[in-house]
């Protein structure tokens, strides 16, 4: 499955630097559409600063970066368009507090992609319906629990229909009672054959559901390849030491 | 006692001044108004401008940015150091020196005007800078531009968030209407005081005590109810 | 252009009058060092009543608070300094000053320390109580010291505004700087001296408007 199909993320040589910390040092790195790729790697090593270069919520140093054919960060690229096609789900979920779940995922539908209000309307109630929470369209985030507002957040990065979404550890902030319903829609998401490239610690999650498992340390992959083979028997050292590591606390 | 009334609340008296007081309320009325609407804009208008300025550009752009964002300081600086009073008096007689007629009205709603402006510059600031950055994040991810991001994102939380440091800023500046006097703007205390001068009773000053407390008093009732239901979170 | 240099920033009746000034300024220096530690005992005191939590003694608090914010200080001023003559006592100009400044001053001071003992959460009192202290002691050695720090920048803006506020005694001709200023301009038929003032209050009044923004974002940066 991983094998066919274009590359919807096509990376090069990037490097990022705060100052004069190098936090990414020469990623190259391909996904193929429908494809779904699981970034781990110990706290530092660069994974969040890779994901949110992909849609210039950092500005790389150097290096290209690809969507779906184009290049992002060519002079004059429109990055609001190209964002747009690039979904983005977060940690502490960020969704806007002042309005309600249906007004957060149908803003960027009105505002960014210029839809009527009845046909943003539409799709946002189609988005929430996508993950399980059409019942909570006029409720504002402070009455949802931490799954629901996870979920809506997805919902809004759906509403757009990207070509590829990102997950910066989705459920990290999530209590453990509520992980499972954002896995769940991440799943179902899985079975529609949206490409996405996923930051986080579920490692039973990327063991079930990855087609690529990408390990990170200081700035550069370490080693790829399927959950199966970086979990099961790592090439690199590192990764076995990783890996140990965290199976031990298990 | 009846000494004390016929000094302090003569009725013949008030109700001779009644009127005077009356149109000085109207005068206060407006002023106040006028100073509201403008100061709470501009204020609004450099804030965002200053958050724009404050942007990542590109090198010529950013030096021009970083000067105005630095006159932007500057300003509310000047304004938040020096007293209402000596601005009002600088503007009556300065501006008509430099072609600008304006009478002591004038004078009195730029200074008190550009006194709220600055004041207000820094509580809408500092609100929208205590809007978390994932809020930012957030919305530019979706694919929404700066500008719509800070109109119909941040700024809904950032204003909320400083309902209550600008009402109290609002209501003791635009109490600076009275400094209008100084510069015969004919508000209230301008006509109780020449009431007092007249009748050489004071009872006009009683009066116009009363008239300022009929005006204001709801008004800071309404303000420490505000304070209550919009909280500043801590 | 160069008659607006002349009338306005000339620096030959800005040294004539330079002196005169500083005379002014000394009075705005001392009316500060009155009134400031007058108003902000008052306002302490208005607090620390007020948390007692006695209703009737709330109740009266809150308008005698409510009262003097409503009221302009200049109108204060004016009022204070002009009727009790009718009553048979002449009121010196500094008298007034401080009366009318106490009552203003105190409302503001006020509200802000009420709204300091208030952030200190129940916690500090029960531990305080339970170890024996009774409500004074843990109103002034546990409560209050919090209470200040934890408002220390609306003290610092408030004293700021009473520091200008100081200006209007210029209307019942108190010799502060602006009395000086304005007889000065009057004297010497050129605006120079109110520049001149106008320099002053910046430049004097400025490091506070500094510090008090280092404050503010702090307190920000804190949520």
């Amino acid at each position: 499955m991983a094998a066919a199909g274009r590359h919807i993320l096509d990376v090069r040589g990037l490097h990022k630097s705060f100052g004069t910390l190098a936090v990414l040092k020469g990623i190259d790195f391909r996904l193929r559409e429908r494809e779904l790729a699981f970034v781990i790697g110990p706290s530092g090593s660069g994974k969040s600063t890779f994901l949110r270069c992909c849609n210039r919520l950092e500005e790389p140093t150097s290096g290209s970066i690809h969507v779906d054919g184009t290049d992002i960060l060519a002079p004059g690229v429109d990055i609001n368009a190209v964002r747009r096609r690039i979904g983005m789900v977060f940690q502490s979920f960020n969704l806007y507090p002042h309005m309600t779940a249906l007004g957060n995922v149908t803003l960027a539908l009105r505002l960014a992609s210029r839809k009527s209000k009845a046909e943003a309307l539409e799709i946002g109630r189609a988005a929430l319906a996508r993950v399980g929470l059409a019942h909570k369209a006029q409720a504002h985030p402070g009455e949802l629990s931490g799954g629901q507002q996870q979920r809506v957040a997805i919902a809004r990065a759906l509403a757009l229909e990207p070509k590829i979404v990102l997950f910066d550890e989705p459920t990290s902030a999530l209590d453990p009672e509520l992980v499972g319903s954002v896995l769940q829609v991440m799943r179902d998401l899985r079975e529609t054959g949206m490409t996405m490239l996923v930051v986080s610690h579920e490692l039973q999650f990327a063991r079930a559901a990855a087609d690529r498992v990408v390990f990170m340390e200081d700035g550069v992959i370490v080693e790829q390849g399927p959950p199966e083979q970086v979990f099961g028997a790592p090439q690199q050292a590192r990764t076995r030491a990783f890996v140990a590591r965290i199976d031990g606390h298990r | 006692m009846d000494r004390f009334l016929f000094t302090f609340f003569n009725g013949e008296v008030m109700w001779e001044y009644l009127p005077k007081i009356l149109s000085g309320m109207w005068v206060t009325t407006y002023l106040a108004a006028f100073v509201i609407a403008t100061g709470l804009a501009l204020g609004l208008l450099l804030a965002v401008l200053r958050s724009t300025l404050s942007q990542k550009m590109p090198a010529p752009l950013s030096w021009l940015a970083e000067a105005l964002r630095l006159l932007i300081i500057f300003f509310v600086d000047v304004m938040r150091s020096v007293p209402p009073l000596v601005l009002i008096v600088l503007f009556f007689y300065g501006l008509p020196a430099l072609g600008l007629d304006i009478a002591g009205l004038g004078a009195t709603w730029l200074a008190l005007s550009l006194v709220l402006a600055a004041f207000a510059e820094e509580i809408y600031w500092a609100g929208l800078i205590a809007v978390a950055k994932g809020q930012w994040e957030a919305a530019r991810s979706t694919g929404l531009g700066f500008l719509q991001t800070l109109i119909y994102v941040v700024l809904p939380q950032a204003i909320r968030l400083t309902v209550p440091p600008l009402t109290n800023r609002t209501i003791a500046i635009t109490k600076g209407t009275a400094l209008g006097q100084v510069v015969a703007v004919q508000e209230i205390l301008y006509q109780a005081y020449s009431g007092l001068s007249f009748s050489s009773n004071p009872s006009p000053l009683t009066l116009g005590a009363l008239a300022y407390l009929v005006l204001f008093l709801p008004v800071v009732v309404a303000g420490r109810w505000i304070e209550t239901r919009f909280a500043w979170r801590r | 252009m160069s008659d607006v240099t002349a009338l306005f920033f000339n620096a030959e009746i800005m040294a004539k009058t330079a002196g005169f000034l500083l005379d002014g300024l000394w009075m705005t220096v001392l009316l500060c060092l009155v009134v400031i530690p007058v108003g902000a005992l008052g306002g302490l005191v208005v607090a620390v009543l007020a948390a007692l939590k006695r209703r009737w003694l709330n109740i009266a608090l809150v308008i005698y608070v409510d009262v003097f914010r409503a009221l302009p200080p200049l109108v204060l001023l004016v009022f204070v300094y002009n009727v009790p003559p009718f009553a048979g006592y002449k009121i010196s100009e500094l008298e007034a000053v401080v009366i009318a400044f106490l009552l203003n001053t105190s409302s503001y001071y006020g509200e802000i320390f009420r709204a300091g003992i208030e952030s200190v959460g129940r916690g500090q009192w029960e531990a305080a109580r339970s170890t024996g202290l009774g409500w004074w002691q843990t109103m002034g050695w546990v409560v209050l010291p919090q209470a200040v720090r934890n408002v220390l920048p609306d003290l610092v803006s408030n004293t700021l505004e009473v520091a200008k506020l100081t200006s209007i005694a210029s209307v019942i001709a108190l010799h502060e700087l602006m009395f000086a200023a304005r007889s000065a301009q009057q004297a010497t038929f050129n605006y120079s001296p109110l520049i001149l003032a106008t320099v002053i209050y910046f430049v004097l009044l400025w490091p506070v408007v500094r510090l008090l923004s280092r404050l503010e974002h702090r307190k920000i940066a804190a949520r």
